[in-house]
């Protein structure tokens, strides 16, 4: 694959004018996983053989029909390992579901195969999508592509650096707390996370199941929207799914943003905003109005607790949802001479650090004589948070702000949980709102990639996208590639 | 027993008895509560029953089954609950192998219902039990253990087909007082469940289960005594068991001073008492906190109209009915409405016959017969429209009492219609008073003895010569009529 051929779009067309098949294109994603992966460790499984099938599949879709075909039908790409596909280990980057073979495929998956999709392999993650960087990964932490050495973000850094590496042109996340956006910002690729609802859960491990939502990273807004409006949709499986119809995002994704009215949430541009990031994003809010739209400061007061509000009910949420990793039924099992002994140390050998720890906050949060102080509270702090949202979006049509406050750091610099967790202050919120948010590529400091967010109304996904589209339209920043993609070129 | 009664009596005049019933039915659904597979678990083999969503596999979500809900208030319905018009499902965390997800869907502060009652026919005295709420969650698997208990068995097995069956939680009110009064409401109960069709009532198999909450209040004390909590009773006696021996056991010990303490025990049907099973002071904490998978539910006004509209004739008020309609006493219209069959059984009867003779045969010989074979009416060789065309042949007077009750226990078993063997037999009634007249000459003429007797004030010699008579007509004679005559000669 050459870097003339890295979005979905020019892939779909190159299929389609015979220049390269899809058993190809399977081949060249399959090569550079080969080429770099022992050192970029993006792929936690790779699944060579299905691939191809699945490519010689696509390749008599499109000669028999390619007109109709998705846009999707023949392109390779990479699924986070926290969504199941049947017959392939998902582990979640955990020890404890080291073995576990999903008999049955996430929605959002299968929607991507139904159109013809090529899938390469389970990329990387924190374990159970807890973290910031990767290195929570119970295999190892991936490496971002324009600097293997620092992190990708997390806790889809695989997904990310998958893409930003030029190995495929999209991939799927899951973005609890910005767990798509904050990677696609440090890797400089487009990382959308859907309204929540919009995606099914349906086969996705579950975090923390309110905050959840599935998403794609690629090198284009555009891409982006292809893939939504592939997987996006309700679904019967999943009841927290939303009913209503997807509004088509490509129908709508070039008007532009001309007389559209840009937030700047003042408190998205604290002290932990990096300079050289502050300075990024302050251009790039320039070009926003060179291209017609109009900045306003606006203010959401909650969000200095947001992020502990979000330490409380993600917590609580996940200490439930990984209570089924017992060893009883599936995973790793360490056997011992009574129950509990069985429960406590198949846990303990399985967990790392830093679910353990979140177990225990959540326990914690949610105990009789806890609950009301904590839980309660942060549900009461949580509704507070998307009313600030929906007051400030009675004035104004999106907001704008960092994605992250820093840029890609080096692995082991951030040991401090704190530290780590203050990663997400401007991703946090959106995910307590249940708001689509997306983070798209607005510059460099240091050669290292800055993201830029913007955020819109509830199930405005379409104009979220016609936004982050026309910034970069207007700006060259998404067709910058990592060195590795250079080398591969 | 007759020790027990008096000891239970004494300590009841000493102490108020204070029980509050917790009941969980399985519903009568054909898929488990929260995914596809089917809810009728019995005799399948272990862990068929099963899919990702009921064996919690990572990922998976539940989807609420529709009918369990409507199931659920159709029940409070019946029990004259209030339907919020809010309700969601809540997740209740603890570890056991037979809980895959480590959690328990089940309602914590929003539940499908609230605030309803039974009323309960002790003796003759209504006792109104409040219903402090009716909601729904879902069943556990089972397990088996090689050795006794799951702490010092050496391995044990998980079945996973029992788990997810939609279970309706029904909690009562302390309203109850004696151990009689306790299984009167749970008789009650699971007669009302079974009559609305949401559970089969079956209490060996486990789809009707019951655990008691007992305390004794001290007479003039404020509040209620420390509570037991008492499980494992597979049968209405074994509650009515259960509860006297505990509240012996409680009297016992608060005559003696001591402390009761709050805990759980276990019926143990063999021994005859309880046994403590768990001590209540290390409680578990269940932390209880909304389900994030399920959306809260609305239940519209017009819903819980659809459902209210279902809802059969109840019981009770099919006894009330019964007793103005029919003339039927309160006992015989209570055991006529035990189940909606009989009950439809018994208005099919007395559609073609007199209520009274209807009820008669229903309760005497037509219950010794389903008793003997096993089958019920309906479903014997003669059926429930054999039997009234029987019926109306004693009403008609074409066939005599003793006659009707040979041919139904023929009938019964074999089938066959009554008219036409009455015809073909020669069985009807001879009750012509001039053919009667000839009979009853000859056997007064060749029992002279019998006659003298009666004539001297032996009353029962006239059964004597009526036997006779019987014997002379082989069972046709008209016994009314044969008595009238013969008093006539002999008086
Ligand atoms: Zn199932």
């Amino acid at each position: 694959m050459s870097a003339s051929q890295l979005t979905i779009t020019q892939q779909a067309a190159a299929l389609r004018s015979r220049e390269v098949s899809a058993v190809e294109l399977a081949g060249a994603a399959l090569a550079h996983v080969e080429a770099h992966d022992s050192r970029l460790n993006a792929y936690l499984t790779v699944t060579a053989d299905a691939a191809r099938q699945q490519a010689a599949a696509a390749d008599r879709r499109l000669r028999e029909d390619g007109a109709s075909a998705s846009p999707l039908c023949g392109v390779p790409v990479a699924i986070k390992d926290v969504l199941c596909i049947d017959g392939v280990e998902t582990t979640a980057g955990s020890k404890i579901l080291k073995g576990f073979v999903p008999p049955y495929t996430a929605t959002s998956v299968q929607r991507l195969l139904d159109a013809g999709a090529v899938v390469v392999g389970k990329t990387n993650c924190d374990e159970f999508a807890m973290g910031s960087s990767n290195e929570n990964s119970a295999y190892g932490p991936a490496g971002n592509p324009w600097d293997v050495e620092r992190v990708p973000g997390g806790s889809s850094g695989g997904s990310a650096a998958a893409v930003a590496s030029g190995g495929v042109a999209y991939s799927l996340g899951s973005d609890t707390g910005g767990s798509i956006r904050q990677p696609a910002a440090l890797c400089g690729v487009a990382g959308f996370k859907p309204t929540y609802g919009r995606v099914s859960r349906y086969g996705l491990i579950a975090f923390a199941s309110s905050l959840d939502q599935v998403g794609p990273f690629a090198h284009s807004v555009r891409d982006c929207a292809t893939v939504f409006a592939t997987i996006g949709g309700h679904d019967p499986l999943d009841s927290t799914s939303e009913a209503s119809p997807v509004e088509d995002p490509l129908a709508s994704l070039d008007a532009g943003v001309r007389g559209m009215r840009f937030g700047v949430p003042k408190e998205y541009f604290g002290a932990g905003v990096e300079p050289g990031v502050r300075d990024r994003v302050e251009a790039a809010m320039r070009v926003i109005e060179s291209l017609g739209g109009s900045l306003e400061e606006v203010s959401l007061p909650s969000t200095d607790v947001a992020l502990s509000t979000y330490y409380i009910i993600a917590p609580a949420e996940c200490s439930s949802n990984l209570a089924r990793m017992d060893g009883v039924r599936f995973g790793h099992r360490v056997d011992a001479s009574s129950l509990t002994d069985m429960y406590l140390r198949t846990r303990d050998e399985g967990f790392g650090p830093e679910v353990k720890r979140r177990i225990m906050l959540g326990n914690y949060a949610l105990s009789s004589g806890y609950y009301d102080a904590y839980y309660k509270k942060a549900q009461q702090v949580r509704t507070l948070v998307a009313r600030e949202f929906e007051s400030v979006f009675t004035k104004v049509d999106a907001l704008v702000c960092p994605t992250s406050p820093i840029v890609a750091f080096r692995r082991g610099e951030r040991s401090d949980p704190l530290a780590m967790y203050a990663c997400d202050t401007m991703t946090i919120p959106v995910n307590l709102a249940g708001l689509p948010g997306i983070s798209v590529p607005c510059g460099f400091v240091d050669s290292l990639p800055v993201g830029l967010q913007f955020i819109a109304p509830r199930l405005e996904d379409a104009k979220l996208l016609r936004v982050a589209y026309a910034y970069e339209q207007a700006t060259e920043w998404h067709e910058m590639h990592a060195p590795m993609v250079e080398a591969t070129a | 027993m007759i020790q027990v009664e008096e000891q239970l009596d004494a300590v009841l005049a000493r102490y108020q008895a204070v029980i509050g019933l917790e009941v969980h039915a399985q519903l009568l659904t054909r898929s488990k509560m929260f995914c596809a597979c089917s809810a009728g678990y019995h005799d399948a083999p272990p862990n068929s029953h099963t899919c990702p969503v009921c064996l919690a596999l990572p990922g998976v979500l539940p989807v609420i089954n529709r009918q369990a809900v409507e199931y659920t208030i159709l029940t409070a319905l019946a029990l004259d609950c209030e339907i919020p018009e809010f309700s969601k499902f809540d997740r209740k965390n603890y570890f056991y192998p037979d809980l895959p997800k480590g959690y328990q869907i089940s309602q914590f502060d929003l539940p499908l219902s609230l605030n309803g009652h039974l009323d309960v026919l002790v003796g003759d005295e209504v006792v109104r039990a409040g219903i402090t709420r009716v909601h729904l969650e879902e069943d556990t698997g089972t397990m088996h253990h090689a050795g006794d208990v799951l702490q010092s068995a050496t391995s044990s097995v998980v079945n996973l087909n029992r788990c997810g069956v939609p279970l309706m939680e029904i909690v009562g009110e302390p309203d109850l007082h004696t151990p009689e009064q306790a299984r009167e409401y749970l008789q009650r109960l699971r007669q009302v469940l079974v009559y609305i069709g949401v559970n089969d009532g079956n209490l060996e198999r486990g789809s009707f289960r019951c655990d008691a909450n007992v305390s004794l209040q001290q007479p003039g004390a404020l509040g209620f005594g420390t509570k037991v909590e008492v499980k494992n009773m597979n049968s209405f006696r074994a509650v009515q068991k259960a509860l006297e021996s505990e509240i012996l056991r409680q009297a016992d010990m608060l005559d003696r001073g001591e402390r009761i303490v709050q805990e759980t025990r276990g019926w143990v049907e063999a021994h005859g008492t309880t046994i403590s099973q768990r001590s209540k002071e290390g409680a578990s904490d269940y932390k209880y906190f909304p389900e994030p998978d399920l959306p809260p539910m609305h239940i519209t006004r017009d819903m819980v109209e659809r459902i209210r509209a279902e809802l059969p004739e109840l019981p009770e008020a099919k006894r009330r009915r019964f007793e103005t309609q029919y003339g039927l006493s309160a006992y015989e219209a209570s055991v006529v409405t035990q189940t909606q069959d009989d009950a439809g059984t018994f208005e099919t009867l007395a559609s073609g016959v007199d209520a009274k003779i209807a009820v008669n045969w229903f309760m005497g010989d037509v219950a010794r017969l389903a008793n003997i074979t096993g089958v019920k009416l309906q479903d014997s060789g003669l059926g429930v429209k054999g039997l009234v065309a029987l019926l109306k042949l004693v009403a008609a007077g074409t066939i005599n009492g003793s006659i009707a009750k040979g041919l139904l226990d023929e009938l019964y078993a074999t089938g066959g219609d009554a008219v036409q063997l009455v015809q073909e037999r020669g069985l009807g009634q001879v009750s012509d008073a001039g053919e009667l007249g000839t009979i009853l000459d000859e056997v007064i003429a060749s029992n002279p003895n019998a006659v003298n007797d009666f004539r001297g004030g032996k009353e029962a010699a006239l059964q004597s010569l009526m036997g006779q008579v019987m014997k002379a007509t082989r069972g046709r004679a008209d016994a009314k009529l044969v008595n009238t005559l013969l008093r006539e000669r002999l008086g």
